[in-house]
C-alpha cells in the first residue's frame, strides 16, 4: 500500500476535527503509515462468499414501545454545558454547512 | 498493614453475614489502603469516599434489619472511569471530559448498587479505553503494584491496580480487544470478558460499539463468577443485550473430567516471552491431571485477527468520539472565532496522541474509496475467524492460550511504538472479534511477574469456562493476596500522559 | 432573458424532489422523549437524544410500522432485512455528529405515486423511502437576518433532535417539460394527502414537519440529463412550484449564454420566488456511512407486512374517484377542487349537513378568491366547514340571501365568530316580516309614483326601481325576490 501523505493526514485531521500542528503532521503521517501498512494485511485473507459481520449478536426487530419515558430535568441536561445561554447551548458563529 | 479488603469477596460475604464484620468496617480499610497507595500508583481518579460510607452504613442496617441481603453486599468495588456514575465525575481517563458529572448511572453500575456492592472510586484507564498500559491517560500512567517502574496492563490498568494492591475487593474493567484480560494477565488476577451482549453497554462510553464489553476483575474465580452474575442480564436500554440467564456460580467447583481443550498455536507467537510461553505450558500441563483431553489445534485465521481489529476498532471509535466536541459538555477550547475552529481546537487539546491516532486510522478506514479495502474487508476477516471458531467448538468444549505474549513490561518502553503496543493484545483480540466469552487466569510466575492463561469457549458458555477456571486455579495455586510493598518505592516518577 | 417558454421550447427539465417527514409519533426514534411541538427549548431531551457519553439508542416500533405503511401506500417494496447506518459529519445540531439514518439498505423501495395535472396522469417513481432521526434546532443571533449568514453565534435546542424523519426520494422524473413546476407541486400535494390520509404524521410544511427539497436540471432536447442542482427551504406547494419553475429559467439563461451549471445547494426565498447559492458542491461531502453497530437489524414480517397493506386506509385517488362519483362530478371538477386543495374541506362540510354544490361553491368561490389575496393556502383561511355548512344552512332557511351571506362570511374570515354570531352583531337578517316589508313597499310607491303607474300599465321590468329602493329602505336585507312579488302583488290591483 501507498505511503500516506501529509496533505492526507492534514485532510483526515480536518475530516476529524483534529487542529494538529505541522510537527504533529509529520509525527503522525510516519506512524499512521507504519499501523495502515501493518491493518493492510487484512487484503491477504481470501473472503469470497465470506460476508461482513457487523453485529455480534443475533437479534433483528429489538424495539421499544411508543411509550413516554422521563426526560432529564432542562438544569442536568445544561449542566455540563460550556456556554449555556437562554436555556440553550451557545456556540461562535457557525460558518460552514454541516460536513 | 494488614487490611479487611485485601480478602476475597466470598469469603467477606461470609463474615458480614455472620456479623464478625461490618460494611462499615470494611469500607473504611479500603478507603485507607487508597489514601496510603493512590499516590504511588495513580490507580483512583476519583474517590468516593463519603458516598461509600454512607452506601456501607445503608447495608449495615439493612442487615441489622435482617433484611436478606446477596454476595456482594457491603463488598468494596472499583469501576472503571469508562462507567459513567451519577453525580461523580467520569472522564474516561481524557482531558476532554475532565470535571464532567453524567446526570445518570451506567446499568452495570446501577446493578453493582442494586446488588449493595460499595464503589469506593472511579479508576484510571487508558483515554478512552485505546491502549494496553494505561500509559495513554490524560491524568498520568498507572504503576504495577508489584514493581512501580512497571505497567499495569491497559486499558483497565487502574482497576487491576486497584485489587491487585487490595484498595479495593474486587473491580469492573471493560474489554474491547483484552483491555480487562491483559491488565488482569499482567497483575495475577481473574478476569472475565463474558459474551458480547451478556452485561449492558448502557453508560459504558463507547469506544468501539461491536466490541466493547464490561466485566469483573477479581483475585479469584468464585469472585469473578458472583460478581459478573450480579452486573449480567438483559437491559432494555441497550439493543445489543441478551436474554440469556445468567448462572455462574452453580457447580463451579464440578471439575473438569473429560473437558475437551484445544491448544490454539498460534496464540503462541513468534515474538512472544519464553519464559511466559513455558508458563503457560505448565498451566496447561496441570488441565491434564485434572482429567481434561488436551489436544493442540489450528486457527489460522488468528494471525489476521490483530490486523482486523486495528479498522474495525478504531473506524467505530472514530464515529463514537465524534460527539466530543465542546458544544454540550466537556472541554471547550475558548476564543474560537467560529464553531468549526472551536470543535478542532477542543478536540486538539483534550485529546491524547494514542486517541488521535486511532481516530484519523478509523476514518480513512472508512472514507470512500478505501472502505472496500479496509473496513469491509476486515469485517470479512473477522466473519472468518467467526467461523473457525465454530467449526473448533465441534470438536472442543474450550480453548486455550496464553492471555498476553509477555509480562508487564516497563514504562515507556513501547511507548514511542504504536504497533509494538499493539502486539500486546494479540492473543485477546480474537475472542473480541468473535464475541465469546474468554477468562483469564494467573497460573505462575516468569521473571517474577504474573503470567496468565486464558481460556475461552463458544457463545454463552460462561459457566463451563468458569469452571475450567477454577479447576486450574485451585491446582495452580497462585498467591493473589493484594501487594503494596512497593519493593520499587524510589520508582521513576510517572509519566504523565498528556499536558 | 429566456422567459419560461423560451427555456422550455429549446430545454428539458429533468426533476426529482427528496420529502422529509416528522412522524407524530408520542416519542422520538431512539429514545422515550416526547416529541410536542413548541416546547421550551431543551425540556424534551435524555442522554441519547443528547449524546452524551454512553448513551445507547434503542428503535421505536410506532416509526417503523408508520414509514411501512407509507411504503406500502406509495407501492414500495419492503425490504424482508435491512440495517440502519451512520452518517457521519460534524455540525453543532448533532448530538453525536453522526446521524442514525439508512443507506444502502431502505426499508421501502421502488415504487410509485400517480399525480394528475390537468387530466394528464404522471406517474412519480419512488426511489426509496427510509427512517432517520432529526437533528437539533439552531436560533442563529447577531446577524440582521435571524439566518445564519452573518450572525454571531448560535443557541442549541435539542428538543428537535432524534424526532423520527421519514425520507422519500423520487426517481428522476424526465419528459414532463413545461409541466414539471406543476407536476413537482402536484406530486408534493398528493404525497401530503397519502401521509395525512394515513395518520402518521401532520404534514404541516410551515411547521416543518414536512420539508422539500427540489432537484432541478434542463438539457437540450434529446440530449443526456445535465448538471443538477438542488434548492432547499421549499416550506410550502406554491414554493415548489416556483422554485422549479426558477429555477428552469435560471438554468436555462446560464446554458443560454454558453455558461455551465455549477452543482450547487440553493437556498429558496419566499419573499421574492427566487434562489440563492449556497454551498458549492464540487465534491460531495464523503459521510463514511457503515451499519450502525448499537442497533440489529429490521426484518419485518412478511404476514405483517400483508396485514398493514390490508388495512390500509382509502388512499386519496381512490377517495376522489369515489367521491367525484357520488358528488355526480366531472373529472375535470375535482381536478379544480384538487388543484384549490378543497377536497378535504368540501367532504368536511358536506359531512357538516351541505349539499357538495353548495359546498363548491363556497370553496371554490369566495373563499379560493381570498386565499388566493393573501397568498395563503384554502385550509388556512380562518373559516371551519363547520361554519360554512352552517351559513349555507341559514340561506337554505331563508334567513340569508347570497348576497348577505357573503356579508356575513367576511365577518367569519375576519374572526367575529361563528356565522349566527356575526349576524346578531352586525344586524344582518333578511327581512322577512312580510308586514314591514309591505311598509316599505308602500313607502316605495307612494315616492314613486310614476314607476308605479309603469308597473300597473304592464311594464313589469320597471319594478327594478322600487326593489331598489326597498333594498336602500332596508340595507339590503329583503330577500329581492320577495320584494318584487310584493311590489307586483300590491301594483295589481
Amino acid at each position: 500500500m501507498a505511503t500516506i501523505s501529509r496533505e492526507e493526514v492534514a485532510h483526515l485531521a480536518r475530516l476529524s476535527r483534529l487542529a494538529v500542528t505541522d510537527e504533529e503532521i509529520d509525527m503522525f503521517a510516519g506512524q499512521l503509515d507504519t499501523i495502515l501498512q501493518a491493518v493492510a494485511r487484512v487484503g491477504e485473507v481470501d473472503v469470497e462468499d465470506v460476508p461482513a459481520t457487523s453485529h455480534n449478536v443475533d437479534l433483528v426487530n429489538v424495539l421499544r414501545d411508543d411509550v413516554i419515558d422521563a426526560c432529564l430535568d432542562r438544569d442536568l441536561a445544561l449542566a455540563g454545558a460550556p456556554d449555556p445561554f437562554s436555556n440553550r447551548f451557545r456556540v461562535p458563529q457557525i460558518l460552514a454547512e454541516g460536513e | 498493614m494488614e487490611s479487611l479488603a485485601d480478602r476475597t469477596a466470598h469469603e467477606l460475604s461470609g463474615m458480614l453475614a455472620a456479623g464478625e464484620v461490618s460494611a462499615v468496617e470494611l469500607t473504611k480499610d479500603a478507603l485507607g489502603v487508597i489514601e496510603r497507595t493512590n499516590k504511588a500508583l495513580n490507580s483512583f481518579l476519583t474517590v468516593s469516599d463519603v458516598q461509600a460510607m454512607s452506601a456501607a452504613k445503608a447495608v449495615d442496617e439493612a442487615r441489622a434489619r435482617g433484611e436478606k441481603l446477596g454476595p456482594m453486599a457491603g463488598i468494596p468495588v472499583a469501576v472503571k472511569d469508562v462507567l459513567v456514575t451519577k453525580g461523580v465525575t467520569t472522564t474516561a481517563g481524557s482531558r476532554i471530559l475532565e470535571g464532567f458529572v453524567p446526570p445518570y448511572d451506567a446499568t452495570a453500575v446501577q446493578r453493582l448498587r442494586q446488588a449493595g456492592a460499595i464503589i469506593v472510586g472511579k479508576t484510571n484507564m487508558d483515554e478512552f479505553a485505546m491502549g494496553s498500559s494505561n500509559e495513554n491517560s490524560g491524568f498520568g500512567a498507572v504503576h504495577h503494584p508489584w514493581d512501580l517502574s512497571r505497567v499495569p496492563g491497559g486499558s483497565s490498568g487502574g482497576s487491576a491496580a486497584a485489587v491487585a494492591a487490595g484498595q479495593a475487593v474486587a473491580a469492573l474493567g471493560t474489554d474491547t480487544g483484552g483491555s480487562i484480560r491483559l491488565p488482569a494477565a499482567f497483575c495475577g488476577l481473574v478476569a472475565i470478558k463474558p459474551t458480547y451482549g451478556r452485561v449492558s453497554r448502557y453508560g459504558l462510553i463507547a469506544f468501539a460499539s461491536s466490541l466493547d464489553q464490561v466485566g469483573p476483575m477479581t483475585r479469584d474465580v468464585t469472585d469473578a463468577a458472583t460478581l459478573l452474575e450480579a452486573i449480567s442480564g438483559h437491559d432494555p436500554a441497550d439493543a445489543t443485550s441478551l436474554e440469556d440467564p445468567a448462572d455462574f456460580t452453580t457447580g463451579l467447583d464440578r471439575g473438569i473430567k473429560g473437558l475437551r481443550v484445544g491448544i490454539v498455536k498460534e496464540l503462541f507467537t513468534e515474538g512472544m516471552e519464553p519464559e511466559v510461553a513455558a508458563a503457560v505450558r505448565r498451566g496447561i500441563d496441570q488441565l491434564v491431571s485434572l482429567g481434561a483431553q488436551v489436544e493442540e489445534c489450528s486457527l489460522p485465521s488468528f494471525k489476521y485477527a490483530l490486523a482486523a481489529y486495528h479498522v474495525i476498532a478504531p473506524a467505530e471509535a472514530s464515529s463514537n468520539l465524534a460527539r466530543f466536541d465542546g458544544v454540550r459538555y466537556g472541554l471547550r477550547s475558548p476564543d474560537a472565532r467560529d464553531v468549526t475552529e472551536m470543535m478542532m481546537r477542543s478536540r486538539e487539546e483534550g485529546f491524547g496522541d494514542e486517541v488521535k491516532r486511532r481516530i484519523m486510522v478509523g476514518t480513512y478506514a472508512l472514507s470512500a474509496g478505501y472502505y472496500d479495502a479496509y473496513y469491509d474487508k476486515a469485517q470479512r476477516v473477522r466473519t472468518v475467524v467467526i467461523r473457525e471458531l465454530e467449526a473448533a467448538y465441534e470438536n472442543f468444549d474450550v480453548l486455550v492460550g496464553p492471555t498476553a505474549p509477555c509480562v508487564a513490561f516497563k514504562l515507556g518502553d513501547r511507548v514511542n511504538d504504536p504497533v509494538a503496543m499493539y502486539l500486546a493484545d494479540i492473543a485477546t483480540i480474537p475472542m473480541s472479534l468473535a464475541g465469546i466469552p474468554a477468562i483469564t487466569v494467573p497460573i505462575g510466575l516468569a521473571d517474577g511477574l504474573p503470567v496468565g492463561l486464558q481460556i475461552f469457549g463458544p457463545h454463552f458458555s460462561e459457566a463451563q469456562i468458569l469452571r475450567a477456571a477454577f479447576a486450574l486455579e485451585q491446582s495452580a495455586g497462585f498467591d493473589s493476596r493484594p501487594r503494596r510493598d512497593f519493593a520499587h518505592s524510589a520508582a521513576p516518577q510517572a509519566k504523565p500522559g498528556q499536558p | 432573458m429566456l422567459s419560461f417558454d423560451d427555456v422550455v421550447a429549446r430545454y428539458e427539465p429533468v426533476i426529482g424532489l427528496e420529502t422529509h417527514v416528522e412522524l407524530g409519533t408520542q416519542t422520538k426514534m431512539f429514545c422515550g422523549c416526547p416529541t410536542v411541538f413548541g416546547a421550551e427549548p431543551n425540556t424534551q431531551v435524555c442522554p441519547v437524544c443528547l449524546g452524551l457519553p454512553g448513551s445507547l439508542p434503542v428503535t421505536n416500533k410506532a416509526a417503523i410500522e408508520a414509514t411501512v405503511r407509507i411504503g406500502l401506500a406509495l407501492n414500495c417494496s419492503i425490504a424482508s432485512w435491512c440495517r440502519f447506518a451512520r452518517k457521519n459529519y460534524f455540525y453543532p445540531d448533532m448530538p453525536k455528529n453522526f446521524q442514525i439514518s439508512q443507506y444502502d439498505e431502505p426499508l421501502c423501495s421502488d415504487g410509485y405515486l400517480d399525480v394528475e395535472v390537468d387530466g394528464e396522469l404522471f406517474r412519480i417513481g419512488i426511489e426509496r423511502v427510509h427512517l432517520e432521526e432529526d437533528t437539533g434546532k439552531s436560533l442563529h443571533v447577531g446577524g440582521a437576518t435571524g439566518r445564519i449568514h452573518g450572525a454571531t453565534e448560535s443557541l442549541v435546542d435539542f428538543n428537535r433532535a432524534g424526532i423520527p424523519l421519514v425520507e422519500i426520494v423520487t426517481k428522476p422524473v424526465p419528459g414532463i417539460g413545461a409541466r414539471a413546476p406543476e407536476v413537482a407541486k402536484a406530486y408534493v400535494a398528493e404525497l401530503r394527502d397519502v401521509i395525512r390520509t394515513l395518520g402518521v404524521s401532520d404534514v404541516k410544511m410551515e411547521q416543518g414537519s414536512m420539508r422539500c427539497d427540489v432537484n432541478t436540471s434542463l438539457n437540450k432536447l434529446g440530449e443526456t440529463w445535465g448538471t443538477r442542482t438542488e434548492t432547499k427551504n421549499v416550506n410550502s406547494l406554491r414554493s415548489v412550484e416556483r422554485s422549479v419553475r426558477s429555477e428552469m429559467i435560471r438554468q436555462g439563461n446560464i446554458l443560454e449564454n454558453g455558461g455551465h451549471i455549477i452543482q450547487e445547494t440553493r437556498h429558496f426565498h419566499e419573499d421574492t420566488g427566487e434562489s440563492t447559492s449556497g454551498r458549492s458542491k464540487e465534491t460531495a461531502t464523503d459521510y463514511r456511512y457503515f451499519p450502525e453497530p448499537d442497533l440489529v437489524p429490521l426484518a419485518p414480517d412478511a404476514t405483517w407486512v400483508k396485514e398493514l397493506k390490508a388495512a390500509l386506509p382509502e388512499l386519496p385517488r381512490v377517495h376522489r374517484a369515489r367521491l367525484t362519483a357520488e358528488w355526480g362530478l366531472s373529472a375535470l371538477d375535482m381536478q379544480s377542487i384538487l388543484n384549490a386543495g378543497a377536497v378535504e374541506l368540501i367532504e368536511q362540510t358536506v359531512a357538516q349537513g351541505a349539499s357538495p354544490e353548495a359546498a363548491r361553491k363556497w370553496w371554490l368561490g369566495e373563499l379560493s378568491r381570498h386565499a388566493n389575496e393573501r397568498g395563503i393556502e384554502l385550509g388556512d383561511s380562518g373559516v371551519t366547514p363547520s361554519q360554512v355548512a352552517q351559513l349555507q344552512k341559514l340561506v337554505d332557511e331563508g334567513k340569508l340571501t347570497d348576497k348577505l351571506a357573503r356579508q356575513v362570511l367576511e365577518g367569519v374570515l375576519a374572526g367575529e365568530g361563528d356565522p349566527a354570531e356575526v349576524m346578531a352583531a352586525r344586524g344582518i337578517e333578511v327581512v322577512s316580516d312580510t308586514g314591514a316589508l309591505t311598509v316599505a313597499v308602500d313607502e316605495a310607491i307612494a315616492a314613486n309614483p310614476d314607476i308605479a303607474e309603469k308597473i300597473r300599465g304592464g311594464n313589469q321590468a320597471a319594478a327594478g326601481v322600487l326593489i331598489g329602493a326597498v333594498m336602500k329602505t332596508t340595507r339590503g336585507q329583503a330577500d329581492a325576490k320577495t320584494v318584487r312579488e310584493l311590489v307586483l302583488s300590491r301594483l295589481s290591483n
